[in-house]
């Protein structure tokens, strides 16, 4: 039985009310945009990097409590990690987010992000949570272009 | 407690024809609130479209044998009824098509691309289109090199009237509008437009898909020279629609899809069009659902289009009277039922319309949320998206109060 409560945690609400690290950067050395076409959730990514770690991230957007707390969530995780790391959260987060099941690893690397499993009961709102992150990862790839959940 | 609103259709004996009303979502029983996106089917539309592939599957309009001659005249019927139920002059000013957006692009194309428009001629249409109202006429401006310009929407949703007197000029030549906004839910003076229209000889196309399932609709009051609509969003199947056209522009269009049944005669070097509407039929039609949506006019003729009309008038003002008790819910579009159709969109002030939806959707509550396919609307109000309710013959007071308790509890979760 789906239960609101697996979606709109206290957690979750909490970093879509009051979001982490949202603000422009001006010192950054990467940045990214990611727009979800389907319903105006927009992000921009910032990042300070040296050399390969990340020392701080920040974003800008508009959009949906699932897509703000996302962000707000990942740019307090990934500070201070190397690329390489920030790019296994990724993938653990995205894998979790779609099957909805975190490994014990999963917990102990995603940590409070872990709380992003019950999108899984919601399909269409994966791309809600995942937006930030596929903008982290271009602005990591140094693309240029608007990256896009479709 | 508010007043109960007054409705004038039998609900709970329309509901029962609606199987999938019974079922439940997310276990609880669903209130499916999301008419203007696709409606639910009666079981007469459902058996009607079974039936034929049951009893009498054949292809039109040429067999020799009897199920072709039964299959030819329930489809060439479903035709007739369609006709009848727009007060179109014939059943040949009739179009089977798959949808409202390929009715567009079939104009777009036939009218446009492919025939009379020069560079330099003018399109006017609206800002509060739906895309497939929009996108086509790119095709043309991209293709011929017209001009096209767009009269705009006052903050409460209408069509700011005045600016077609300086939009319109010698060189429009189609003026195109939407009878029902599908987010705004305003209703445009159709008739009006099509006037202003062909004071410069220019036609008017008509974007019904919001407006023919609802309400009354005659095209000669209109005087529209196209109207286009789909057969889901008015109780009948998916992969049908229709363009009504005066015979005359029919005439002069040219057709889309080449190959059987739209010809005369062909031969290796050339071949020659059939008459209208046969013409724009190119191929096998979906007969199925052809027959299914005669089979959705005959329901809707039945519950009358007037009462259908004043029961979602009836809705949409218990609704807004509801909405406008809480506190950080602000509906679009006018205030005065008489105005607008059964759309309704909102946004909340603490609640981004994926939010709303979400949690509606979990209280067993189907909305829409998002541009609604109306990207230009959405940028000329500022707003990323909408959440949107819509109402249709099978709901009632129930479906508003669960909605009112809904957004209440999303009022809860984000306070």
């Amino acid at each position: 039985m789906t239960d609101l409560r697996e979606l709109y945690q206290e957690v979750i609400l909490d970093h879509s009310r009051k979001p982490r690290n949202f603000r422009e950067m001006a010192e950054a050395t990467r940045t990214a945009v990611g727009n979800n076409p389907l319903c105006g959730d927009r992000v921009t990514v910032y990042l300070r990097m040296d050399g390969d770690r990340v020392i701080d991230a920040s974003f800008q957007g508009q959009g949906c409590a699932i897509s703000k707390s996302s962000a707000s969530m990942m740019t307090d995780a990934v500070k201070g990690k190397t690329r390489a790391e920030a790019d296994e959260m990724f993938e653990r987060f995205h894998r979790m987010v779609t099957s909805g099941v975190p490994s014990p690893d999963d917990v102990a690397i995603l940590g409070k992000l872990a709380v992003f499993a019950g999108v899984s009961e919601f399909p269409i709102r994966v791309k809600c949570a995942s937006l930030a992150w596929h903008t982290l990862r271009a602005a990591l790839e140094a693309q240029t272009q608007i990256v896009s959940t479709e | 407690m508010a007043r109960a609103a007054k409705v004038l259709l039998n609900v709970p004996a329309i509901r029962k024809d609606f199987p999938i009303l019974l079922r439940k979502v997310r276990d609880k029983p669903i209130v499916y609130l999301d008419s203007a996106a696709t409606s639910q089917k009666p079981k007469q539309v459902i058996e009607a479209e079974s039936d034929f592939y049951t009893r009498y599957n054949a292809n039109v309009h040429r067999a020799i044998y009897e199920l072709g001659e039964e299959a030819t005249r329930e489809y060439e019927g479903a035709r007739e009824k369609v006709a009848g139920f727009l007060h179109a002059k014939a059943p040949s000013e009739i179009v089977f098509t798959k949808s409202t957006t390929e009715s567009i692009n079939l104009v777009a194309y036939g009218w446009g691309i492919k025939g009379k428009l020069k560079e330099g001629d003018e399109i006017v249409g609206t800002v509060m289109e739906h895309h497939s109202n929009h996108v086509p006429w790119h095709f043309v401006r991209d293709y011929k090199g017209i001009v096209l310009k767009h009269v705009g929407v006052t903050d409460d949703g209408r069509l700011k009237m005045e600016e077609y007197e300086d939009l319109i000029t010698k060189r429009t030549k189609v003026v195109t509008v939407a009878q029902v906004s599908n987010v705004l839910g305003t209703i445009n003076p159709v008739r009006e437009i099509a006037k202003r229209a062909h004071e410069v000889g220019a036609i008017c196309v008509v974007d019904a898909a919001q407006s023919v399932p609802h309400m009354p609709v005659d095209v000669q009051a209109l005087d529209c020279d196209f109207l286009a609509f789909s057969g889901h969003k008015m109780l009948g199947p998916t992969g049908i629609g229709v363009l009504y056209g005066k015979q005359g522009v029919l005439e002069e269009m040219e057709p889309l899809l080449g190959g059987g049944e739209m010809i005369r005669e062909v031969h290796l070097g050339h071949a020659s069009w059939n008459d209208v509407p046969y013409k724009f039929e190119g191929g096998t039609p979906n007969i199925a659902g052809a027959i299914g949506l005669g089979a959705a006019v005959d329901y809707l003729t039945k519950l009358r289009m007037d009462a259908v009309r004043a029961h979602e008038m009836e809705l949409t003002a218990y609704a807004l009277e509801q909405v406008h008790r809480l506190k950080g819910v602000h509906p679009l579009g006018v205030e005065d039922v008489s105005g607008r159709g059964g759309v309704l969109s909102f946004t909340m002030d603490h609640a981004h319309p994926h939010d709303i939806a979400s949690i509606l959707d979990v209280e067993g509550i189907c909305i829409r949320s998002g541009h609604h396919c109306a990207q230009p609307l959405m940028e000329r109000f500022n707003l990323p998206a909408t959440a949107r309710a819509s109402f249709y013959v099978y709901n009632d007071v129930d479906d508003v109060d669960r909605l009112i308790q809904g957004l209440r509890k999303v009022m809860e979760v984000f306070a």
